[in-house]
């Protein structure tokens, strides 16, 4: 695709010296050993951006050396990165701006890539920001879609603004790297391909604790299942004005229940005290990309859509036959959403213990 | 102690429409309002005044009526405020935006040394979280995002303990002042501002500054101080096919329960496979 890409009135040409910038990075976000799943839908991305430029993709893993640090390089490989920088030291160890901030600048600074995407997380948003201050490039955050403006090789990326009432694609002509965040779940996950493996160049910061003035006292870790984990379920029922009152929140946790599911929510219940911000899906809430996404009473509004089209399949209940959810789910039913949630919780239960006997 | 919240008016997000013919956005009429993420470090600042004793100044960056934002944030609490505000300005991203807010804050910081930076952890309009880990990183401070709790502030030995919200948990972080910091929403329950601040706040005369009473460079404020370029602007494309209605013979929430489950299990087989399985298997 190839889109106009010079603003009317305004011209820009990457300077000389910026064009030996090649090659698109991932900063892999890996914390206490585990990576963030946003991180591989990145480099599967990533892939796809770099096939289109014919440059190779890259994956930087920062953080203590260690056997579990060397699985993830090699699962680097197999989501699609041609090259894996490890950059390791006993400082890298806990997630600090300061320190990774430093090393980045330097790594950037030494290999010029011109594509550095990080995920939308807390840890991507706080080092995106200061990497690009220190860098004194552009960055656009939380991005929904990525592409490549071939009539000057350029990243186009496209985000929600205005709370999710418009998109805008944004790009940085004249500056390098071109840096944006993403959102989790919006671009799928890559297959593995085990058999892929790729050159990796290793980078020793050579960083000294007392040089690092915040410091980690602790790290509290959240309790499974105290916090409702909406962005990786693969089924959510999810409500919305449309139930009336609290207490019927209790039908989408029974139809939730039977399908092993998580309970999602629409801004205005969080608002109103229903239920608490872990379960809001939208803009300024989560994005989800389930295999299945009940929504009931839900009318459809910008805000919640964008967090949650991406679904695989979206079944939307509603009393309105014109509300605008039925403009981009799959399946619609038009109906009370308090006698249909307790009937198909019924309808599941039956058709899954049927088999279950059957079994 | 000197403590500068950075606030934006903003237009409530919640109020925004788009014209249905030329796919423009109706601002007229909608209410502008300080962002309501910038409330919540501004509660968590005047909360360290009230406890620990400290000067807050309010700044924003932004066109004259921005003022009634730092009115209001006058008449909550906050003991000064300062408006910087300039044609210049226009059209800056968050990498001009940060410069031109940390060349104010430079300013207030030879009247009286800035300890304490907020910032909101991101705006309704933008979303984009960058522009206070650009302010702390130009100023050279620590920077300290999505924090839910400050535990302590240690003015003697210039040290603060904060609370900060990672993917996994919570970090327990020590770090020295002075340091930038952005509070998760939810945090704090912002107050109700006292009558007396309601009189000052409305007859407070605040600072209005410009590019030239920063000294910021004119190369690196609005336009061409901005690396990032919008190239487009649309409306999200609705799906170019409606949903398939579930129909049932009897309009029963029986039937038409029944009628999805098959639309479900039809549409999405491997989907109906797994949770078969998972059912056999007691789950």
């Amino acid at each position: 695709m190839s889109e106009p890409s010079k603003p009317q009135g305004r011209k820009f040409q990457l300077p000389e010296h910026l064009k030996e910038y090649k090659g698109i990075w991932v900063i892999v976000e890996q914390e206490r050993g585990s990576v963030h799943s946003v991180s591989w839908e990145l480099v599967g991305e990533a892939r796809k951006l770099a096939d289109k430029l014919g440059v190779e993709v890259g994956a930087v893993v920062l953080g203590a050396d260690s056997p579990e640090l060397n699985a993830i390089c090699g699962d680097a490989f197999t989501y699609g990165a041609d090259v894996v920088y490890k950059v390791t030291d006993p400082v890298l160890a806990d997630y600090r701006t300061d320190p990774y901030t430093r090393v980045m600048t330097d790594v950037v600074n030494t290999y010029k890539p011109e594509i550095v995407l990080l995920g939308a997380t807390t840890l991507g948003r706080d080092l995106a920001g200061a990497i690009a201050t220190t860098l004194a490039t552009g960055l656009t955050a939380d991005c929904t879609e990525l592409d490549i403006y071939m009539d000057n090789r350029s990243l186009a990326a496209t985000r929600p603004t205005f709370g999710g009432t418009l998109l805008c694609t944004i790009q940085t002509l004249a500056y390098r790297p071109q840096m944006a965040t993403v959102r989790p779940r919006v671009m799928s996950m890559p297959d593995r391909d085990d058999s892929r493996t790729g050159r990796v160049v290793e980078v020793f910061p050579n960083l000294r604790e007392t040089d690092v003035i915040t410091k980690v006292l602790s790290f509290i870790a959240d309790r499974e299942q105290t916090e409702a984990q909406l962005a990786f379920a693969d089924i959510i029922v999810a409500a919305g004005k449309g139930l009336g009152k609290p207490e019927n929140l209790k039908l989408v946790f029974d139809l939730a229940k039977v399908l092993g599911g998580e309970v999602g929510v629409t801004r205005p219940l969080v608002q109103a005290g229903w239920t608490g911000f872990d379960r809001q899906v939208g803009q300024t809430g989560k994005t989800v990309r389930p295999k299945l996404y009940i929504a009931a009473g839900i009318s459809g509004a910008i805000q919640h859509r964008v967090g949650m089209e991406k679904s695989d399949l979206i079944l939307a209940i509603n009393t309105d036959p014109n509300a605008p959810i039925f403009d981009f789910a799959h399946l619609g039913l038009v109906g009370d959403a308090l006698t249909i949630l307790p009937a198909l919780t019924d309808a599941f239960g039956k058709r899954l213990s049927v088999n279950r006997l059957a079994g | 102690m000197h403590i500068v919240v950075c606030i934006k008016q903003v237009p409530d997000s919640a109020q925004i429409r788009i014209h249905p013919v030329t796919n423009t956005i109706m601002r007229q009429g909608v209410p502008a309002i300080i962002n309501p993420f910038d409330l919540f470090s501004l509660e968590e600042a005047l909360r360290i005044k009230d406890k620990v004793g400290a000067r807050v100044t309010v700044l924003t960056m932004g066109p004259p009526m921005a003022e009634t934002s730092l009115r209001k944030a006058l008449s909550l609490g906050a003991d000064d405020a300062v408006l910087l505000t300039d044609r210049k300005f226009a059209g800056s991203d968050t990498l001009a935006t940060s410069y031109a807010l940390t060349s104010a804050i430079k300013k207030l910081s030879e009247e009286e040394q800035v300890d304490l930076v907020f910032c909101g952890k991101q705006t309704v309009d933008g979303d984009t979280a960058q522009v206070g880990p650009g302010i702390a990183t130009r100023l050279g401070f620590q920077q300290l995002t999505y924090i839910t709790k400050i535990e302590s502030i240690d003015q003697g030995a210039r040290e603060i303990v904060v609370h900060r919200r990672s993917e996994g948990g919570v970090q327990v972080l020590k770090t020295a002042l002075p340091c930038m910091i952005t509070m998760l929403e939810g945090t704090n329950t912002i107050r109700f501002g006292k009558m007396d601040d309601m009189f000052r706040a409305a007859r407070y005369g605040l600072k209005t500054w410009n590019k030239d009473t920063t000294g910021a460079e004119e190369t690196k404020v609005g336009l061409k101080g901005s690396p990032t370029v919008v190239s487009k602007v649309f409306v999200p494309k609705p799906r170019a096919q409606k949903a398939t209605m579930v129909e049932a013979e009897t309009p029963t929430a029986e039937a038409q329960a029944a009628a999805a489950v098959d639309a479900i299990f039809g549409a999405q087989p491997k989907l109906a496979d797994e949770l078969l399985a998972r059912a056999a298997a007691g789950l």
